[in-house]
């Protein structure tokens, strides 16, 4: 974690006794994602723009604004993730193993030529530097 | 985040400075006049606040004719925003929620 890069992605990596079809379903179907993930109105079509909605916190909508990048069924999905002023990207991986499927979630933030990205019109960055810690608890 | 430096942090510590970056990341870019106008500090001490700003890159002036136009950078505070302690436990929970669900998907 010594490059600020690092810091920036966020990889989790799990190898899972089911087979990368039934993932893909977990990961793709709307009401089936709101029970592991968030509320979502994801539809598995690029472009397609939707939103995650978890509790708001002061300081936090509580509202992820998505857009889907990639879909390969069933072993890539990619949408963006905007929240708290910020943009960012999660990936999803599966690859077929002997005993099921390795599921890998990668979540990186800032591209270096994003300005666009970088609205900063719906957020409140002083509460968000101050209420930070806060949210991420209330996130778990 | 030792890589975020020093000067980012001081910059947002004060809470002039935090609310002239918060207004212009909110609405845009604005001149130093704009920014005085409302703030109730005087345009010496509001330009002192946007040189420290300046100084730690959160945000960008442009001269036209008279008037500088100052607007925010919010890349500059990519290096605070730590992902891993941010999502970490966040998407280690959800996929836990995620193995239970295929768990109950067999049925």
């Amino acid at each position: 974690m010594n490059e600020s890069a690092q810091t920036r992605t966020l990889l989790i990596e799990r190898e899972m006794p089911h087979p990368p079809e039934k993932i893909w379903r977990a990961l793709t179907e709307g009401p089936l994602i709101a029970e592991w993930l968030m509320t979502n109105d994801f539809k598995p079509e690029v472009g397609h723009r939707f939103t995650f909605r978890a509790t708001p916190v002061p300081g936090w909508s509580g509202i992820i604004e998505s857009e889907v990048l990639v879909v390969e069924p069933p072993s890539r999905l990619v949408y963006s993730w905007g929240a708290l002023g910020l943009d960012s990207a999660v990936t999803f991986t599966l690859t077929p193993t002997e005993g099921g499927t390795r599921l890998r979630m990668e979540h990186s933030g800032f591209g270096s030529d994003q300005d666009q990205a970088y609205k900063g019109a719906n957020y409140g960055w002083r509460n968000f530097l101050n209420n930070l810690e806060h949210v991420v608890e209330r996130m778990d | 985040m030792q890589a975020v430096p020093d000067n980012v942090f001081r910059a947002l510590a004060d809470p002039t400075r935090r609310a002239i970056y918060e207004r212009l990341a909110r609405n845009g870019e604005q001149t130093v006049h704009a920014l005085t106008d409302r703030s109730g500090v005087s345009q010496p001490a509001i330009s002192k606040h946007l040189t420290v700003l300046k100084r730690a890159k959160l945000v960008r002036h442009r001269r036209e004719g008279r008037e500088t136009h100052y607007s925010a950078q919010p890349q500059a505070l990519a290096p605070l925003v730590d992902w891993m302690s941010i999502y970490g436990a966040f998407w280690r929970e959800r996929f836990d929620q995620l193995e239970n669900l295929l768990q109950r998907m067999e049925k």
